[in-house]
């Protein structure tokens, strides 16, 4: 009777045992899955087998370039002229974007849409998710972006296309950007003007593409930190540049700067990285990215990798 | 700070001296002959009218037109903008086009055709962009008339 119940008992710990190395097993393949990125590819994969052969294709590839971090087409972190997405002045697209920034004592997730009507309007959404990871907590805000595309054709126009445009900054909680001394720790908008120009054959037979942009902006660290501070209260002009190869149809890399105003007096360092992109088809790219964004409220050399994913859904 | 900055900058500054210098330096060559001369554009020609008439799209534009005509000026016209001996005897390209309303993504797509057409004839890449560069401010001329 005794040695029945010791079997009993001990088959009931192997099973719960065994329950138990599931559910962890289900847990780690839930947050796995639960990954924006992942989340994001299948939504990409499930859009693209439904729209098919409807998703826009007027332009070039390679020459629709990315969603920048605060969800404008441009490069990594620099807005440029071009529309994110494959319209040309006859399409409309829709493109999802993820990016995620991994720092020493920060990482930044981004998630957004952005849609390109007929070449000439472009609008996007972002939130950025800020995971402080030294310090805990996160800051998170939305960008609200609109871009005019004022002159020229990236490819084709003998002078540069040239773009205006402004990116609408909300803070959700203001108090670590109030803490460090933001005089506006709740909203502020960004205005600029972007110039961009690909030139076919340029560089040994590859293809070149440039970009310059002129930034009025009172964001501290993209608006993370606020806006203004002790150091200054109004807008500042800052100047940001890309400048890539592309080596094929499907490999792009680059160079990006970004100047950034010190508002704060916390030493806000411009901004520097190099990034590769592989775009196997019109719907898809992947960028990897070595960013240098020095100091960041205090902590200083803040560098690492970025990872971005870009798909047209139309 | 200032170390890994300078660092930084200073791959920037080689990059963008590389990249402006090599828009300065010429080739001896010209795109004609990095091409292969008029066999090489006999071949991307042949590739380019097999593309267009298996697109739906663009086979509208074709169906009408004297394909052994369109045939030779395009050769023709590739020849002698990538710089070889030839001289277009052609129509005005405004005057061809003038009627067909091609829009932008037709043109763009008939782009893409013709970098396939090219691929297909075993055109290395940099010399792809090459022949791009030297043919396609002809747009202007092609496209809303």
């Amino acid at each position: 009777m005794a040695i029945k119940k010791n079997i009993k008992k001990a088959t009931k710990t192997t099973i719960k045992k065994a329950a138990a190395k599931a559910v962890t097993k289900l847990n780690t393949m839930r947050v796995f899955w639960c990954r924006p990125q992942l989340f994001f590819l299948c939504l990409v994969f499930t859009f693209t087998h439904i729209s098919g052969a409807q998703s826009s294709d007027g332009k070039l590839i390679g020459t629709a370039g990315l969603n920048q971090i605060e969800g404008t087409g441009g490069g990594g972190i620099v807005p440029w002229a071009t529309l994110a997405g494959y319209d040309s002045q006859e399409q409309i697209s829709v493109n999802a974007f993820t990016t995620e920034v991994h720092l020493e004592d920060y990482r930044l997730n981004v998630l957004g849409v952005s849609a390109s009507f007929y070449d000439r309007i472009e609008v996007s959404v972002v939130q950025h998710r800020f995971d402080l990871k030294t310090l805990g907590g996160e800051i998170k805000q939305n960008i609200y972006g609109l871009k005019y595309r004022l002159y020229g054709d990236v490819v084709y126009s003998t002078w540069p296309q040239v773009s205006i445009g402004l990116q609408h900054k909300k803070l959700h909680d203001g108090s670590i950007a109030a803490a460090l001394g933001a005089i506006n720790s709740s909203s502020g908008t960004d205005i600029y003007l972007a110039a961009t120009k690909i030139h076919l054959g340029a560089l040994f037979g590859f293809n070149t593409v440039w970009s310059v942009t002129a930034r009025a902006t009172k964001a501290n660290q993209l608006g993370l930190l606020g806006f203004s501070g002790v150091n200054n209260d109004n807008y500042q002009i800052m100047a940001e540049a890309s400048a890539a190869v592309l080596f094929s149809r499907h490999l792009a890399v680059g160079i990006e700067y970004r100047q950034k105003p010190d508002n704060l007096g916390l030493g806000e360092d411009d901004w520097l990285d190099v990034f590769i992109s592989y775009i196997p088809n019109k719907d898809l790219s992947l960028t990897l990215a070595w960013a240098e964004l020095g100091s960041i409220a205090g902590a200083e050399k803040q560098q690492g990798l970025y990872l971005s994913l870009n798909g047209q859904l139309w | 700070m200032d170390n890994f900055g300078d660092h930084m900058k200073n791959i920037i500054l080689v990059c963008f001296t590389w990249i402006f210098l090599s828009a300065c330096t010429s080739t001896q060559l010209s795109t004609y002959q990095q091409l292969g001369g008029q066999p090489k554009i006999a071949e991307i020609v042949d590739n380019f009218i097999n593309e267009i008439e298996f697109d739906p799209v663009l086979y509208e534009f074709f169906k009408d037109s004297n394909i052994e005509r369109f045939r030779e000026k395009v050769s023709e016209h590739i020849c002698m903008l990538t710089g070889g001996p030839c001289e277009y005897t052609g129509d005005e390209m405004e005057q061809v086009h003038t009627g067909m309303d091609i829009s932008e993504s037709e043109f763009n797509h008939t782009v893409d055709l013709f970098i396939i057409a090219m691929t297909k004839a075993n055109v290395p890449h940099t010399v792809q962009n090459k022949v791009l560069a030297a043919i396609i401010h002809t747009r202007d001329e092609m496209i809303y008339l």
